[in-house]
């Protein structure tokens, strides 16, 4: 293994650059060393003006996602000796406007989030039973794989729909949906349906399977999309069918 | 109207994907080489003339029109861009199934 790499690392500066461009910076090769170590090696002893999201370097707080040789990637679980011998291109996650260097504004998914109302919902004169919901381990694995969402945003960078349509309400907010939806604590499910069921709610997604397979944590938004398709499209023959007193 | 037709082209990719291959490998391989005894002519044209076998057959080839409407709809509004002519799309596409569907409940129903 050569024991130097090169990192292109796209930069912009929105006070100085026009538009984005690459820049190269040859680093340490180290068989421990992920790509966010690169950048934080560039940051520390080669260019210290280079800007990036990173926080617990361990796949856990979702903010150092990026576009790593043409894939989104966490950056903190990206080996550099798989993308040996390089050069290694980074750049920000796509579909989103960059603020700065690899800086993306994920404004639109915080927007979006809370439409969906993504914690549990129980109604409000309802005393907690004996001080909690018990639940058995069987109802949390219904849910359990969407819980692991880290809102890192690869699902949304590499959905093509949503690169079409940033109107869509996207992968990771539609799984949170549903990370609720099935859990057996929660009563809230009526109130998310109509968010959800709208023409830019699951009905936009045409199942790619992109987010699922970019997903670092192995939820499967795509097939949390699919299943909903198939509730709401029940939802909405019951209303069709049914006189109103028997839905 | 998006969840109806969403359950016609779910219904239609299942029901194709099920059928139609096994009905391929039986006729197209299966019969031919000699691996599964194959039917007589007049049993077949009895199992083929009952209404029940040709309601079926029906069933498969709307839904199956349905799925394929369903398909090309967004091959061509998203995979090709052309989002900005949704009507003529849809008008060709579901349209498109709505008169193959007609085209085979004559072949199937009326025309035997």
């Amino acid at each position: 293994m050569a024991d130097r790499i090169t990192l292109r690392v796209t930069r912009y500066r929105p006070e100085s650059d026009t538009e984005p461009a690459a820049r190269e910076y040859e680093i340490p090769l180290r068989k421990e060393w992920s790509v966010l170590d690169g950048l934080n090696h560039i940051k520390d002893h080669l260019d210290g003006t280079l800007s990036y999201r990173w926080s617990c370097r361990m796949g856990v707080c979702g903010s150092c996602g990026m576009t790593v040789d043409g894939e989104p990637k966490l950056t903190c679980a990206t080996f550099l000796s798989d993308h040996a011998p390089g050069p290694v291109r980074v750049e920000p996650l796509s579909n989103f406007p960059v603020v700065r260097d690899l800086v993306v504004d994920i404004g639109d998914f915080m927007r979006k989030l809370p439409r969906v109302k993504p914690w549990l919902i129980r109604s409000e004169q309802e005393a907690p039973a004996e001080g909690e919901y018990p639940q058995l381990p069987a109802e949390r694995a219904e849910y359990e794989q969407f819980s692991m969402c880290i809102n890192c945003m690869l699902c949304y960078a590499a959905c093509p729909v949503y690169a079409l349509d940033q109107e869509f309400l996207g992968p990771a907010a539609i799984a949170l949906a549903q990370r609720y939806n099935l859990d057996s604590r929660d009563r809230g499910a009526s109130e998310r349906m109509d968010v959800l069921s709208e023409a830019e709610g699951i009905w936009a997604c045409t199942f790619v399977g992109e987010c699922s397979a970019v997903c670092p944590k192995d939820v499967d938004p795509a097939g949390s999309i699919q299943r909903y398709k198939f509730t709401a499209a029940m939802e909405s023959l019951k209303t069709l069918l049914l006189p109103r007193g028997m839905r | 109207m998006e969840p109806f037709l969403w359950l016609l082209f779910s219904a239609g990719g299942v029901l194709s994907a099920l059928l139609i291959p096994a009905m391929l490998f039986l006729f197209g391989v299966a019969f031919p080489l000699g691996w599964v005894s194959p039917p007589g002519h007049a049993h077949l044209s009895a199992v083929l003339g009952h209404p029940v076998t040709r309601v079926v057959l029906l069933g498969l080839c709307v839904l199956a029109l349905f799925h394929w409407a369903h398909r090309f709809r967004y091959a061509l509004s998203d995979g090709l861009q052309l989002k900005h002519l949704d009507r003529a799309i849809n008008l060709f596409c579901y349209g498109g199934a709505l008169a193959g569907s007609a085209v085979a409940g004559y072949l199937l129903l009326a025309a035997w």
